[in-house]
């Protein structure tokens, strides 16, 4: 046999011994082991504030650490940076590019990086008089999906190109490259103490990444189609995505496979974006039918649904008191809720 | 040579393939009673899920407001 041939046989069998090592700890499911858990109770979060701006379709939200200022993205070729407290619009940063898919803060709310169709990942300055782009983070050969900054000089980006990339933003280049994927990257979050991060593709897989040696250390399957959403529990040890194959799911990282599936009686829409409450009871999640629909976490059940968007919602987010929830639709509206 | 880089991704993949085998793992069902404790240990904390009295609440106007 040639090498070739040997190796391939290696790859069954390392496949296969997975697969087993997996079934052998799959002792019970996140559902049975919660069949003792009290119901969450059923809420219904009223929408506080509707925050209009935007002239067309939202793709992006960011909430700032102070748990009041959020930003978001609007194909019309903005990032509005809103008070939300107030209820008003706090500052505007025209786009270069209006395709945009991304934004964020970094965590002084001094900077916002944004992506998108461009293939670029622009940083600009937001604490001075004006806005002032800094940065334009050119690397990549596909669109720039997701960007988290880790700090105000380094930024974690996830591509169309099949990578995901960590750049120094003193120097504007890429200091890694994480390859595995083999499907467009669209979401990434990284863990609390940053070491390591992970990331959901079109190959329907998510993936464990070790920050600096670029390592993929784990890799996670069950989805049935493109992963759009990714964020993990509050505990760090597990996470959950939401995918265009209508679900969402639970991982957890230590037992290594999926352990819970979120699916509708008649699952006809995509998953477009997910958050979780702060204790991870809650999983609000956005989807293509216009809704967002509010999962407890443990038991797998649907508790309730934001309903008021005119449009798919395309991007959810919590701050980090856990306060309230917001939502981004096509609509070009914003909506918080609790 | 495509034959070459045939050879090449095969290594790579049997390599991952060997590293992501080699993770430990522990019961779903550890994994599961350590998530339910954390779930439940917070849930005080957690607004959306017990809710925020209006006094407390940023985004909700007070009922009773001293006017100007």
């Amino acid at each position: 046999m040639g090498e070739l041939d040997v190796l391939k046989k290696e790859a069954e069998t390392l496949k296969t011994q997975i697969e087993t090592a997996r079934k052998a700890v799959n002792d019970t499911t996140m559902e049975a082991a919660s069949s003792g858990v009290a119901p969450a109770p059923r809420i219904q979060p009223k929408a506080r504030r509707t925050l209009k701006g935007h002239t067309a379709k939202i793709y992006a939200l960011y909430w700032a650490l102070d748990n009041k200022l959020m930003v978001s993205g609007s194909q019309d070729g903005k990032l509005l940076v809103w008070d939300t407290h107030a209820g008003i619009l706090a500052n505007c940063v025209p786009l270069k590019s209006a395709w945009v898919m991304t934004v964020s803060f970094s965590p002084s709310a001094g900077l916002v990086a944004s992506g998108g169709l461009d293939n670029m990942c622009t940083i600009v300055n937001i604490s001075g008089e004006k806005p002032k782009t800094m940065r334009e983070l050119d690397g990549h050969d596909g669109y720039v999906a997701c960007s988290r900054f880790l700090s105000e000089t380094s930024i974690l980006t996830a591509s169309g190109d099949q990578t995901c990339g960590l750049w120094d933003l003193e120097t504007g280049k890429q200091k890694q490259s994480f390859l595995n994927h083999v499907g467009d990257c669209m979401c990434v979050a990284l863990a609390e103490d940053q070491n390591t991060f992970i990331s959901g593709a079109c190959d329907s897989q998510a993936k464990l990444w070790d920050i600096r040696d670029g390592q993929c250390k784990q890799s996670f399957i069950g989805h049935t189609g493109d992963i759009n959403a990714i964020s993990y529990m509050p505990n760090g040890q597990a996470f959950i995505t939401g995918s265009d194959d209508c679900t969402l799911r639970m991982f957890d990282m230590r037992a290594d496979q999926e352990v819970m599936c979120y699916q509708n009686a008649q699952p006809t829409a995509g998953v477009t974006s997910l958050s979780l409450s702060l204790s991870g009871r809650l999983l609000f999640a956005g989807y293509d039918d216009f809704n967002c629909n509010i999962w407890d976490s443990l038991k797998g059940e649907k508790i309730g649904v934001l309903s008021g968007h005119d449009n798919r919602v395309s991007c959810t987010g919590i701050p980090s008191d856990g306060m309230c929830v917001s939502t981004g639709s096509w609509d070009s509206f914003l909506k918080i809720w609790n | 040579m495509s034959s070459n880089s045939n050879l090449t991704n095969m290594r790579r993949l049997v390599e991952q393939l060997r590293l992501e085998a080699s993770v430990e793992r522990i019961k779903v069902s550890q994994a599961a009673a350590e998530l339910q404790q954390y779930c439940l240990q917070n849930a005080t904390k957690d607004a959306l899920l017990v809710g925020v009295p209006t006094g407390s609440n940023p985004f909700r106007e007070p009922r009773s407001c001293s006017l100007l």
